[in-house]
């Protein structure tokens, strides 16, 4: 993997909206509760000391309630809002140093924003909504028509170039937002609850499509929203926000198997978790395995130690082979073989490290065993047991480990 | 008792003004005067019923070629002002209407513009309109005849004074009325702030605008009679006649073609604003 660059980096930041930051901000230091502090100063601290770094080509979600600061925390990254603390370093640069050209200048070429009312201009048609940013930088009306017509086609509203905004749909609406976005060719997407507004059959299917163009496109994409199954399912990691203050950041399994405060937790247990949990997240690394140099009396021990009826077996570089069943051993080890190949099951079902739970579920149904976890290059990773799917699948988190 | 002779001040202030500012009225006097023959000459050049024609035609196509109902509300209203005899009367008062409506729009959409985009600049400016829309016309008339002496040039300027808030209201509005998202989007896309104004908020406020001039030319033409007391002349001078001599014939006349006028042009505008806000709906 390539090493991993940081294309945002905040550092100590803070918003306050009021009259008297610098004692709001001290209280907010303190952990007092952010009524208290509006009752004592006048101030709304919306964003207290926010801290983290976004790497590039990540999608990164901020996900909160109404009113938990997510949005003022979008918009200090392009500084639509002023910070009152700290830093925004964009590729190491602090954008509060920008002067008003400069800063005009980072708008137009590295960022693009979605937003949930799509703010669109009606008064223009869809090509010339989507050619906004470019013509907004100056591009000559040819050009701009290609890309235009380019970023159309991207989100898949060809034929509608010459519609009006208002004959479109919410959902086509947005598509228009998101290729007015994508039409500048900008680093970094800001996608400000872009899908809060559609209903839900579309905005599935908006999701479905994010994840199928950010695979192609490889944007930074920052995208908000309060609904913590789309955090799951487009974030590569999640901030979770609760008045102003981050409580954690971890990637989707992180935040689900290892929630870091009760606030995340009482969110966490709403979750359908068979969908956004892995294999891999919940398997047992174990290393009773047999390998298959060994002979079927080592293999009939390891079964009797661990109580198992069955083993499974790898080969030298834990690539994994098949099973071997305790009364088949014994049978080899009466007739005094020495291999385990005569014996060796090689039809077992097996799961990869990044199938969901759900997709495990029917498995482990028709099997007895515990299912093997395998990695991509087919190494034997662990396995899951019956009960330990059951544990997984149920909102009860401590039991993971 | 205290005695506050504001109106004493008042007229101290306008005497200053006029021995002091007599350069920048007489050329105001000489712009507006030129302004006003030019429109005359045009609209009286034509044969009357080229002209009605010319007017039939614009109608028709500020309502859409499907409608001619207005085209045909112009041929039959003009051509009855021609045959009370009032035809050069009435170009004369059109050219009063539309010369006092287009320095009401260059001044008032500016600051329409100006009060719209900043908080500040509203407050100071809002009192002021209040003033200008609530202060009695005739009062205008008295500082105009100082500035401007009697004829069609201090009418004109009365009546600006007099029109001219709703442009700067509505245009204000307008503005206002943009979405914030639609502004924050424009900003998070690195809109300068000239455009910022020309790409988005001035075409999305254009039917409020449109509303505005459409307001500006009635209050306008409510002006004209007001205006004639000062010799601003045209239909308004035959009311005024009809007045003085008590010929009530004259009066109802003239006021029947005012009438015929104002509505011709509140469809004609009417029909151009609702044409630009269909665009925007769709």
């Amino acid at each position: 993997m390539a090493e991993k660059e940081s294309v945002i980096e905040v550092r100590g930041l803070y918003k306050i909206f009021g009259p008297r930051v610098s004692t709001a901000k001290k209280l907010a230091d303190e952990g007092v509760p952010r009524a208290e502090i509006l009752k004592k100063t006048g101030c709304t601290p919306a964003v207290v000391n926010a801290e983290f770094s976004i790497e590039r080509s990540e999608t990164f979600v901020i996900m909160g309630l109404s009113g938990s600061g997510k949005s003022t925390l979008l918009r200090l990254l392009n500084r639509l809002i002023e910070p009152t603390y700290g830093e925004v370093l964009l590729d190491g640069e602090d954008i509060a140093h920008q002067g008003v050209a400069a800063l005009r200048e980072i708008r137009r070429r590295k960022f693009a924003m979605v937003f949930q009312h799509f703010g669109l201009l009606p008064h223009r048609n869809v090509l010339e909504n989507v050619g906004f940013g470019l013509e907004i930088q100056g591009m000559p009306p040819k050009e701009r028509t290609d890309k235009s017509m380019q970023a159309i086609e991207v989100v898949g509203l060809d034929g509608y170039a010459n519609s009006r905004i208002s004959e479109l749909s919410g959902g086509m609406q947005q598509r228009v937002g998101l290729a007015r976005a994508l039409a500048t060719d900008p680093e970094i997407l800001l996608m400000d609850e872009a899908f809060s507004a559609l209903d839900p059959l579309i905005r599935t299917q908006m999701q479905d499509e994010l994840i199928e163009l950010q695979a192609r496109l490889h944007k930074t994409v920052i995208f908000i929203t309060h609904d913590l199954d789309e955090a799951l399912k487009l974030g590569d990691r999640i901030v979770i926000m609760k008045d102003g203050v981050i409580d954690q950041i971890d990637t989707p399994e992180g935040i689900l198997t290892n929630p870091a405060t009760d606030y995340v937790r009482t969110f966490v247990e709403n979750v359908d978790r068979s969908k956004v949990l892995t294999a891999g997240s919940i398997m047992h690394k174990t290393n009773v395995v047999a390998n298959h140099k060994d002979g079927p009396q080592q293999a009939v021990r390891a079964m009797e130690k661990n109580d198992h009826s069955s083993l499974f077996v790898v080969d030298h570089d834990r690539r994994f082979l098949g099973l071997v069943r305790i009364d088949d051993a014994l049978a080899e080890a009466k007739k005094g073989g020495r291999s385990l190949e005569p014996i060796l099951v090689r039809d077992v079902a097996t799961v990869p490290v990044d199938a969901n739970l759900k997709d495990m579920i029917p498995l482990a149904r028709e099997s007895k065993l515990p299912v093997p976890v395998l990695h991509d290059d087919g190494r034997f990773g662990g396995i899951v047991t019956r009960a330990r799917l059951l544990t997984a699948l149920s909102s009860e988190t401590e039991e993971s480990s | 008792m205290i005695s506050i002779p504001i109106g004493h001040y008042f007229e101290l202030l306008i005497n200053w003004m006029t021995d002091n500012w007599s350069g920048f009225f007489n050329g105001v006097e000489r712009l507006v005067d030129t302004l006003i023959d030019f429109f005359e000459t045009v609209f009286s050049f034509p044969h009357p019923f080229v002209m009605v024609a010319l007017l039939a035609a614009l109608a028709w196509w500020a309502t859409g070629w499907r409608k001619y109902g207005l085209a045909l509300f112009t041929v039959i209203g003009f051509t009855l002002i021609i045959g009370m005899g009032l035809w050069s009367r009435t170009m004369q008062t059109l050219s009063l209407v539309l010369v006092s409506t287009l320095m009401a729009l260059f001044i008032g959409i500016p600051v329409g513009i100006w009060a719209g985009r900043s908080v500040r600049v509203e407050r100071v400016v809002r009192p002021i309109l209040d003033f200008m829309q609530t202060m009695p016309a005739f009062v205008y008339l008295i500082p105009a005849v100082f500035f401007f002496s009697i004829g069609k040039v201090p009418g004109a300027v009365a009546t600006v004074v007099f029109a001219m808030p709703p442009c700067v209201r509505l245009t204000t509005l307008g503005l206002r009325q943009v979405q914030h998202d639609v502004i924050e989007a424009s900003d998070a896309f690195g809109c300068t702030p000239m455009q910022q104004l020309f790409k988005v908020q001035l075409p999305m406020a254009l039917p409020n605008i449109l509303a505005g001039v459409n307001q500006t030319i009635m209050l306008a033409l409510s002006m004209v009679v007001i205006a004639a007391l000062i010799g601003a002349g045209g239909l308004g001078g035959q009311v005024v006649r009809g007045i003085q001599q008590l010929r009530l014939g004259i009066g109802f006349e003239s006021g029947i073609a005012i009438v015929i006028l104002a509505m011709y042009l509140d469809r004609i505008t009417h029909a151009l604003g609702s044409w630009s806000a269909r665009k925007q709906a769709g």
